[in-house]
């Protein structure tokens, strides 16, 4: 009966909410970010530079951001679950015909302040809109074929204008995101088979239609050594510089693969590289160990929500995590081909951090409103 | 309300159970990462600190210390001095414009010098050493040092460089250095070793021929480089080996006489121990500075020397052919001696021509020497004499006692790879080589040295100093190496059937030199410490014409290119012989003028040293 009451009774103060904070991962979020900062300030060569300021601002202000997404109830994100997956579709519009080109691909787009890459929050929003999408289908009718079909073309749509950027790996990530949301509604596990073995039949005309230079990393993902200097150098070097590190690393600030330039992209999709070769494998295993602690907690939130939406969002982000995790490492370690996809918070770049952070935000505020049940 | 609660519960199962099996996948995936980690940085560690080591350590190599010459005194004749050089790295000057200007105006260099400093600067890395100027003297050196304030990024070197103090004086026995370029990379694995940009190899001579023992062993200078080459820091110095100084048998006074009897001459003296086969100087005229080679010649001193029609590049001594004209008659005599063709009581009338085979052969002395023996044709080099017994012995007999003595065949072996081997004709050569019979005008013309037959003079030497020590075989040597100590087996064996017959060509040789009526009896030395025996020899360049003989023209009234060569051999002391020499000088005229006198003031030199030569030969005993 109280219960009942505490139920019906909404307005949480602002200390309860406080109280219900879940310390543990709001602990290893922070921890996470101030190793990131360390990382960072190797990457620059010891020294406070452009990187090591810029990651700190951006890690500042987003945490603060999460904070202030775990006060607002979580009914919020329920509701603006559509309308954010359409602004960010027109952000990807918006891209498409108006973004920045770096690098040969157009992926960025002009905020004057900040440059944003809209398709790293559809890796997030995606998973608000599926939520929202199967919050409240009856299980029976989640494989019917007009789900299945509306729920494609939710993901195929921002995943279609995120390759024509081009960027194959964010789209995959996107799709990944997606599709770990539809498993968690409740899909027929079939459909999930079917796609698997209809991809891995399609591999080899897919690899046919890649462009040439995606086409060169998936061969050399499979013989690094052909082209040591060239199309392989990234993934050799990257090996070398794990593979050093040894069981307790070089020591901070003393990776000299990456202090004498030989790491690519060491601020970015190569962090773990750096991070690895400085503290060995005690450090990498003690990293993963607080992402795990991290996903942990997320599907515990979830776990303990009671509104379905909660659930499938915390599920979802946490598989999505999960998935951007193990990529990347897979891909430094020569596991994958190389494809573009940032360390969430280790690696420089703020959209990737704004997505992960906004992620977060939704995570504690379902923890904080946990008991909050959505119509 | 209880549809939807059970369709609630439903739900929940099936994301449970979803979240079981998603859960589950994970820990495997983890696992995969976790080992692939543990693959990586435990197992395979030692082969990724290699290749992370490899990344970041670059060796750098300098040039090594080049070991050096020195003459049978210890005289350095081929060293190292200290170049001053100026380097400049582009990366480190502010601005380098003006400091190019700067430099160009204190170096005074000129406009292609600095266009060739402009060019390399643009072929470098920024980061790399400009070498603005590679051997400085030290007026411009200390005048750069004084501006220095002014000069940032510029910096004065001291780098160690060949250095031949005596100049032309060794050339073409040690040769010279000069930049290593693709193909002696390519032939001697030691500088393919040993390389850096700016290595010197030699080129030519003994600096060639042992050019391993003499190159040493790079200084080694690790650096921590990053991805692009630069470096970071020095880990490491290792100091290379200095290479191997050899000494040499030469004497440098002798060897500077001859240079300068041979001042503006072209042709070729050597002298030799006549029982150790030492070569005590050996000299090709005209020489030229090895110096010029060292930091690569200019074009202007190359078309010098390369169109200079007495042929510096050409090693006379050991590549000059020459007919050896009348210095092959003690081995025309000793032939016909030894083959029992003569006895010393042999006298042919000499009429100053002779008619053989329908062809008129002339003596060098129009009137004639009348009734000769031996000893006189010998003394007065009488050619009718020698065109008889060589008409008795023939060809093959003579060639074979040539040889035998060492004409015609390379008395270094393969020490310097330009000698030659001269041509000591016989029948079957002929038939080989030119696919016509031997003509027996022929023999009678190489019985005075003319003809097909061609000796170096450094095999008339040989064949001198073998005659000198009592007909033994002996083996020449330039170089002091341990090698040497294991002598030849034929080392010393006699070169006669008997040994009276070399007295009698060492005594004819004695009369030729100090007796009136000798050739060269003009060139004698009286008192006996000095007292040499000899034999001149004057070589036709080309065939002289019935209307020439008749004009008898002296040397001076002749074009230089057809003047005779003038050869002359000798040893001495008479007495207790111990040195052998030959000297040629092309176009020189006549043996007995030009090339005996200089026979009379080498020995003059030679015996004075030749104590003091023993004087360290005993040291080097006692020293042992």
């Amino acid at each position: 009966m109280y219960q009942h009451t505490r139920l019906t009774n909404n307005n949480f103060t602002f200390f309860q909410k406080f109280r219900n904070f879940d310390y543990i991962l709001l602990i290893c979020i922070l921890l996470l970010g101030f190793i990131s900062l360390a990382t960072m300030y190797s990457t620059d060569g010891g020294k406070i530079l452009f990187h090591t300021k810029s990651h700190f601002t951006k890690l500042m202000v987003f945490t603060m951001m999460m904070l202030f997404i775990s006060f607002i109830n979580i009914k919020f994100w329920f509701s603006i679950g559509y309308l954010s997956y359409i602004v960010v579709v027109s952000l990807l519009v918006w891209t498409y015909f108006f973004g920045i080109t770096s690098s040969g691909s157009k992926r960025w787009m002009d905020l004057y302040f900040i440059n944003l890459q809209p398709s790293e929050l559809m890796k997030i929003f995606i998973i608000l809109c599926l939520a929202k999408y199967f919050h409240r289908m009856k299980l029976e009718n989640v494989n019917s074929v007009y789900t299945i079909l509306t729920s494609l073309i939710i993901i195929l749509l921002p995943m279609g204008l995120v390759i024509v950027q081009p960027d194959l790996g964010t789209s995959v990530l996107i799709a990944v995101s997606g599709i770990a949301v539809l498993w968690f509604a409740g899909i027929n596990h079939k459909y999930f088979i079917y796609t698997m073995l209809g991809f891995v039949i399609s591999l080899p005309f897919v690899i046919a239609f890649l462009k040439p230079y995606q086409k060169l990393r998936v061969l050399t993902f499979l013989n690094p050594d052909k082209d040591p200097l060239g199309a392989g150098y990234q993934i050799i070097q990257s090996k070398i510089a794990v593979g050093s590190g040894g069981i307790f690393g070089k020591g901070f600030l003393k990776g000299t693969q990456s202090y004498l330039e030989f790491l690519p992209e060491k601020h970015t999709d190569f962090i773990f590289t750096l991070f690895s070769e400085e503290f060995g494998f005690v450090g990498s295993v003690v990293l993963l160990v607080i992402y795990i602690i991290i996903i942990y907690r997320i599907i515990a939130i979830g776990a303990n929500s009671r509104s379905y939406f909660a659930k499938l969002f915390c599920y979802g982000f946490g598989a999505a995590i999960f998935v951007f995790i193990t990529i990347n490492m897979s891909m430094v370690l020569g596991l994958l081909p190389i494809v573009g996809s940032p360390l969430p918070i280790m690696s420089y770049g703020g959209s990737s951090m704004l997505a992960t952070m906004i992620g977060f935000g939704i995570v504690m505020s379902a923890r904080v409103h946990s008991q909050q049940l959505i119509a | 309300m209880i549809n939807s609660s059970s369709d609630n519960v439903k739900k929940l199962n099936s994301i449970n159970r979803r979240m079981f099996i998603t859960g589950s996948l994970k820990f495997f995936i983890m696992v995969g990462i976790v080992s692939r980690l543990f693959f990586l940085q435990v197992k395979e560690n030692k082969k990724y600190l290699t290749l992370s080591d490899k990344n970041r350590i670059r060796e750098w190599k300098l040039a090594p210390v080049r070991g050096e010459f020195h003459d049978y005194f210890g005289n350095v004749i081929a060293g190292n001095f200290e170049a001053y050089q100026l380097h400049v790295i582009p990366e480190q000057v502010e601005n380098f414009k003006y400091v190019i200007y700067r430099l160009k105006d204190l170096l005074e260099l000129s406009d292609s010098e600095f266009k060739k400093v402009l060019k390399r600067k643009k072929e470098i890395k920024p980061w790399e050493t400009l070498i603005v100027s590679n051997n400085l003297s030290w007026d411009k050196f200390s005048k750069i040092n004084n501006h220095l304030y002014d000069l940032n990024g510029v910096k004065p070197v001291i780098s160690i460089s060949r250095d031949y103090p005596f100049d032309e004086n060794f050339t073409h026995i040690i040769g010279y250095v000069s930049q290593a370029n693709e193909q002696d990379i390519e032939n001697t694995e030691l500088i393919k070793k040993n390389f850096v940009p700016g290595l010197k190899v030699g080129k030519i001579g003994l600096e060639k021929s042992f050019e391993e023992k003499l190159i040493g062993t790079n200084d080694i200078e690790r650096y921590e480089v990053n991805a692009y080459g630069r470096r970071i820091s020095q880990l490491e110095f290792q100091k290379g080996k200095k290479g191997q100084t050899l000494k040499l048998t030469v004497d440098t006074e002798i060897q500077k006489l001859a240079n300068e009897l041979l001042k503006d001459k072209a042709g070729s003296i050597c002298v030799m121990d006549i029982f150790t086969g030492e070569v005590i100087a050996m000299h090709s005229s005209p020489s030229f500075d090895p110096n010029l080679f060292v930091f690569g010649i200019s074009q202007d001193n190359w078309q010098i020397i390369r169109n200079d029609p007495m042929k510096p590049l050409l090693n006379k001594t050991l590549q000059g052919r020459y007919s050896p004209g009348s210095t092959l008659k003690p081995i025309v005599a000793l032939s016909a001696l030894e083959n029992g063709i003569i006895n010393t009581n042999f006298t042919v009338r000499c009429t100053g021509k002779t008619e053989l085979y329908d062809q008129t052969y002339h003596c060098w002395k129009k009137e004639g020497h009348g009734y000769v023996s031996l000893r006189n044709a010998m003394k007065m080099s009488c050619d009718t004499y020698f065109y008889e017994i060589a008409r008795k012995l023939g060809v093959d007999k003579l060639s074979e006692t040539a040889k035998k003595f060492g004409l015609g065949k390379k008395v270094f072996d393969n020490l310097f790879e330009i000698e030659k081997d001269g041509l000591i004709p016989n029948t079957q050569w002929k038939k080989n080589a030119l696919g016509k019979g031997w003509l027996l005008g022929e023999t009678i013309i190489t019985g005075i040295g003319q003809g097909y037959i061609q000796t170096t003079p450094i095999q008339l030497c040989l064949m001198t100093a073998q005659i000198a020590n009592g007909g033994h075989k002996i083996y020449p040597k330039i170089v002091i190496d341990d090698k040497d100590k294991i002598k030849p087996s034929d080392y010393y064996t006699p070169l006669y059937k008997n040994s009276r017959n070399i007295k009698i060509i060492q005594d004819a040789m004695f009369g030729s030199t100090n007796e009136v009526m000798g050739t060269s009896y003009r060139s004698r030395i009286d008192n006996p410490k000095y007292q040499f025996a000899g034999k001149t020899g004057t070589a036709q360049v080309k065939k002289i014409t019935e209307r020439e003989r008749e004009l008898d023209l002296k040397t001076s009234e002749i074009p230089y290119e057809q003047r005779d060569h003038a050869l002359y051999i000798a040893y001495g002391p008479y007495v207790n012989p111990r040195y052998a020499l030959s000297i040629v000088v092309e176009h020189g005229g006549n043996g007995s003028t030009t090339a005996a006198p200089m026979a009379k003031r080498l020995f003059k030199l030679i015996i004075d040293r030749h104590e003091m030569r023993q004087s360290i030969n005993q040291k080097k005993y006692l020293e042992i």
